[in-house]
């Protein structure tokens, strides 16, 4: 990086795009996203283009040649539970390993923090909440909300206008992420080209197969400190493959459900017998018997009434 | 005459890349910011308009910086002041003020002398600007 300090930069100057990247340390953070999210392979690919095309930007501009500051914008799309939120979440860790956003914090919010109650209220909050996400990013969940056709006297479009005309100006002081179910937001994007158009990446999440939600189980597991045992494991492998025909099916969400589930079926097995002394094993399995009390093994499988799964048993 | 109240009074008028420096020291230590306008530059005139509410929870100066900018452009012609509160002591206490704009013209402060009982005088303090009605002073 001495070819830095010279100035003019000459032609024939030498870059290092490696000692830049360990530099920025997103090495770290691109580690840790392979590490906790299992799958998203196109997600994971964009992640690391934007990187990439940050990292040339850097040293093109330490080479005194012109980059025009890349519109970061983006829209996240996919099912329930697939981790638009948990990707959003580094994203701004990355952009601000990258220098791009100053602070690297999240803002989330949704259509309630945006759009007021009566005339006149609805930009001065929608102010305020950029004023908050500048520096970092602002991630509006479930945005399509924002934009209700049905009623043409609603706020929702005058947040939006606003949106649109900060994402434009103070591009280099905020990066707005939109996100939320993929038909909805195809809908949305369709009623307001003008959004579609300023947002460059549009990014969809794929649903998790079933190979994916294992893993998934199994760092969840891990973090809360709990292990399946062998039967268990199969049982959990069953159940999820149910559990992915049913309606409602959230994914990740789902599945972190399932184990708290399974959680308080085993501290009920346990307690049940609790003359007996436990070992630290005991505390930590769970059994086959804990998954398979489960609703979804029931047959043939109950009418789902509940949303998202949220409150199957 | 050049008003000097506040903290960095006797520099030259800071620019935008230093406020917001300036912002970005307050906002590491956690204080919150607020701006405030005025057309009364009395010394001792303590309460300035609020212009909104003072912002407790952002983390970058830019916010605030525009919400100076805008100021500026909403009232052109006033004192413009950044202020700085600490909520350390369970009172948001202010721990650093600066002025950020100015009128064009500063017309200054006029000395009175009040004849008391006796050989007794009083003395006190007035700014020309306020001889005029309010939205009409500079």
């Amino acid at each position: 990086m001495n070819s830095v300090l010279k100035d003019p930069v000459g032609d024939d100057a030498r870059f290092n795009l490696d000692a830049a990247f360990r530099d920025s340390h997103v090495a770290d953070v691109i580690e840790k996203l392979e590490a906790e999210l299992v799958g998203l392979a196109p997600v994971k690919t964009r992640i690391r283009d934007i990187c990439s095309l940050l990292l040339v930007d850097t040293l093109r501009r330490q080479a005194g040649l012109s980059t025009e500051a890349p519109s970061l914008h983006m829209s996240f799309t996919g099912n329930p539970g697939t981790g638009k939120t948990t990707v959003a979440l580094r994203m701004a860790e990355i952009l601000h390993h990258l220098g791009y956003v100053r602070k690297g914090h999240m803002v989330a919010v949704t259509r309630d923090d945006l759009v007021g109650q009566y005339i006149g209220h609805t930009a001065p909050k929608t102010r305020e909440v950029l004023k908050r996400a500048m520096g970092g990013v602002l991630f509006i969940d479930e945005a399509y909300y924002l934009y209700r056709p049905e009623n043409e006297r609603d706020y929702g479009q005058e947040a939006i206008e606003i949106l649109l005309q900060e994402m434009e100006n103070h591009r280099d002081d905020l990066v707005v992420i939109l996100a939320g179910y993929e038909d909805r937001m195809d809908r949305f994007f369709r009623s307001n080209p003008g959004m579609s158009s300023r947002i460059a990446h549009h990014i969809a999440f794929p649903d998790y197969s079933s190979e994916e939600l294992m893993a998934i189980a199994q760092l969840m597991l891990e973090q809360m400190q709990y292990m399946l045992s062998p039967d268990a494991r199969s049982t959990l492998r069953e159940y999820i493959e149910r559990r992915q025909k049913q309606p409602h099916f959230a994914n990740a969400r789902s599945v972190r459900n399932a184990l708290d589930r399974a959680r308080l079926r085993q501290a009920s097995r346990l307690f049940a017998k609790r003359t007996a002394s436990l070992a630290k094993r005991d505390l930590m399995t769970i059994e086959a018997e804990d998954i398979r009390a489960s609703r979804v093994f029931a047959e043939p499988a109950p009418v789902e009434t509940q949303r998202e799964g949220e409150l199957q048993t | 005459m050049r008003l000097t109240q506040g903290t960095f009074s006797f520099l030259p008028d800071l620019t935008d890349a230093q406020i917001s420096s300036q912002i970005e020291y307050c906002l590491q230590r956690g204080w919150a910011l607020s701006v405030e306008y005025t057309e009364d530059p009395h010394p001792r005139n303590t309460y300035w308009e609020m212009y909104g509410i003072p912002m407790f929870d952002l983390k970058d100066a830019a916010g605030i910086l525009r919400e100076v900018q805008l100021c500026r452009k909403t009232f052109p012609n006033r004192y413009i002041k950044v202020n700085a509160f600490d909520s350390t002591r369970g009172v948001e206490s202010l721990r650093l003020s600066f002025l950020v704009a100015r009128p064009q013209e500063e017309p200054g402060f006029e000395l009175l002398r009040e004849a008391g009982p006796g050989r007794q005088v009083r003395y006190a303090l007035r700014s020309y600007a306020t001889r005029r009605p309010e939205g009409h002073r500079y």
